[in-house]
């Protein structure tokens, strides 16, 4: 082993460890930033350690990529807004999908026939999974933009088409790993899994994105990990590994907060009417409550507990509770919130929102730490959420929604929901809650509401 | 089967038990930082495609190279800027913010 090999090794070696550390440090809010500084730390060795690779000859072109993906890094690093956080990590798995994936076809290019089976398979991992990853996030981002429409995209034969798709595409893979030297079962593969990544994602709702994001990244971080078999480099198996393991686990966390299974969530196209289960016929009124009573309410309650949903990030709604809730604490009531693991586009989202608005962390409660406390709330306010409140879920064993857990607002002694007008939620599904003679409703754009509220208050 | 295979198995085996065990132990609270910091980490692809980029294989090598390179430096620079801005924002208690100061950085 020549000294140049032993370094870059070596800092590979240092960067795995890094990677570990850091991510232990994000087992805690005190500990993460050291703990990334480290992750950082160790990337920044493994890339000076990879220059010094005995097969580069030239740093030009390497100089010009990593010049512009540095610039369009930190320009979105730095201003891309919190709301859109779920827009800009599907984007981040389609670009890790594309950097593997392109990996891939370049080393089938260069050694195409000459592969071993072990490498064609690892290639052809790396290559699907890229695949895969890239488009499918495509279409995410764009459900999550706006760009598609959020409601699932269905057709007949839907599940059909994408499982013969899917099972070609393994049958070509396994006439490539038999036959390395046949380039057209290559790219017919690439073809296959480009095309099998869009239409896996396009009849998935909106509401199931925190699900599909987090298999997405699970997608991604083993095609870095399939490279790393592909290109015998250790230190791309374990980062892949820990991103795909990461991503695996928080799908599984979000598909129990939702009760459903990951088959369900891929092929049931949820939230399209055909979904939608039998009522209990659970009509009534909804009682509209007006500004001035819920400001008097909130102003002379001990214990208020909000509830967000992603209508609060539609709304950019989070300083204007933040704002409301200095004016209360002031008033010595005790404020928390209620976050439940699925409430927004992606896994933690909310966390995220209220934290910028400068929201203590303390104050946050997860859905098992605020259902006890639901008895002893006073208010509890609703703000653009619908599903995960819906008690339906835990009353009802017929309704599409049934043994989901949800936050239990309606034990509180009273609940406003804040909405902007009379219509369902996101899933169609008709919500019990709002006709509840517990339930008020206050009608209007959460923000404004909640500004209002906020001035409402301070007079009182 | 050759011991390359056979070491980076062990390795992809042992680093899953691993992650299982760190991950499992991160809050819900940040789980969209664990997100993007997986992410960001995982840009380690940019070390295979620095190599592609850089090793003058054939043209189309290096076009694909330097794609790629491209791709994972933004996961990579954006990744880690973003995990910063959003722990950075974890406070355990209030700053003393009178009401109208709320959200303002």
């Amino acid at each position: 082993m020549s000294a140049q090999t032993l370094l870059t090794e070596l800092s590979y070696f240092i960067a795995s460890i890094l990677f570990i550390l850091g991510l232990r440090g994000l087992s805690h809010p005190d500990t993460a930033r050291r703990g990334m500084f480290m992750a950082e730390f160790g990337m920044l060795l493994a890339v000076i350690g990879t220059l010094l690779h005995r097969d580069i000859v030239s740093y030009e072109w390497i100089i010009v990529g990593l010049l512009a993906g540095s610039t369009i890094g930190v320009a979105m690093g730095l201003w891309v807004p919190m709301t859109a956080m779920p827009q800009r990590t599907a984007l981040s798995h389609a670009f890790g999908g594309l950097a593997a994936a392109l990996v891939g076809v370049s080393e089938f290019l260069r050694h195409g026939e000459h592969l071993g089976t072990f490498k064609v398979t690892a290639l052809g991992f790396e290559v699907l999974l890229g695949g895969i990853t890239f488009t499918g996030s495509l279409v995410a981002f764009a459900k999550l933009q706006e760009l598609l429409k959020g409601q699932p995209i269905t057709y007949k034969g839907q599940n059909v088409l994408n499982f013969l798709l899917f099972a070609s595409a393994v049958v070509i893979f396994i006439a490539l790993v038999l036959n390395p030297g046949h380039t057209v079962f290559f790219y017919a593969m690439c073809a296959l899994a480009l095309l099998f990544g869009v239409l896996l994602v396009l009849p998935i709702g909106a509401a199931d994105m925190p699900v599909v994001i987090a298999l997405l990244n699970s997608y991604a971080g083993l095609a870095s990990a399939a490279t790393g078999f592909a290109l015998g480099n250790n230190v791309l198996i374990i980062a892949g590994t820990l991103d795909g393991g990461s991503g695996f686990i928080l799908s599984i966390l979000m598909c129990k907060a939702m009760n459903r299974s990951i088959t369900n969530v891929l092929f049931g196209a949820f939230g399209s009417a055909s979904a939608a289960g039998p009522e209990t016929g659970e009509e009534g009124v909804m009682r509209e409550v007006s500004l001035e009573d819920v400001a008097t309410q909130l102003a002379y309650a001990r214990k208020v507990v909000f509830v967000p949903g992603y209508g609060m990030a539609t709304a950019q709604a989070q300083n204007a509770v933040r704002e409301l809730a200095t004016h209360l604490e002031s008033r010595g009531v005790e404020v928390k919130y209620g976050i439940h693991p699925v409430a927004g586009r992606m896994p933690g989202h909310m966390n995220v929102l209220l934290a910028e608005a400068n929201v203590p962390y303390s104050q946050l409660y997860e859905l098992e730490q605020i259902n006890p406390e639901m008895p002893t709330t006073d208010v509890a306010v609703v703000i653009g959420a619908n599903d995960v409140v819906n008690p339906e879920a835990r009353d009802n064993p017929k309704s599409a929604i049934a043994g989901m857990p949800i936050i239990e607002v309606d034990r509180a002694k009273s609940v406003i929901v804040l909405k902007r007008g009379r219509g369902k939620g996101f899933s169609g599904l008709e919500n019990p809650l709002f006709f509840k003679p517990v339930t008020g409703l206050l009608f209007g754009d959460a923000k404004t509401s909640l500004a209002r509220l906020a001035a409402a208050v301070s007079e009182l | 089967m050759n011991e390359v295979l056979i070491a980076g198995l062990y390795v992809f085996v042992l680093a899953a038990f691993l992650g299982y065990q760190v991950i499992s132990r991160v809050p819900p609270l940040l789980h969209t930082p664990l997100m993007s910091a997986t992410n960001a980490i995982s840009g380690i692809s940019l070390i295979g495609s620095i190599v592609t980029a850089g090793a003058k294989y054939n043209t189309t090598s290096t076009i694909l190279g330097v794609v790629a390179v491209t791709a994972a430096t933004i996961n990579v620079v954006g990744g880690f800027i973003i995990t910063d801005r959003m722990l950075k924002m974890f406070r355990r208690e209030t700053k003393s913010t009178r009401p109208g100061e709320a959200g303002k950085k």
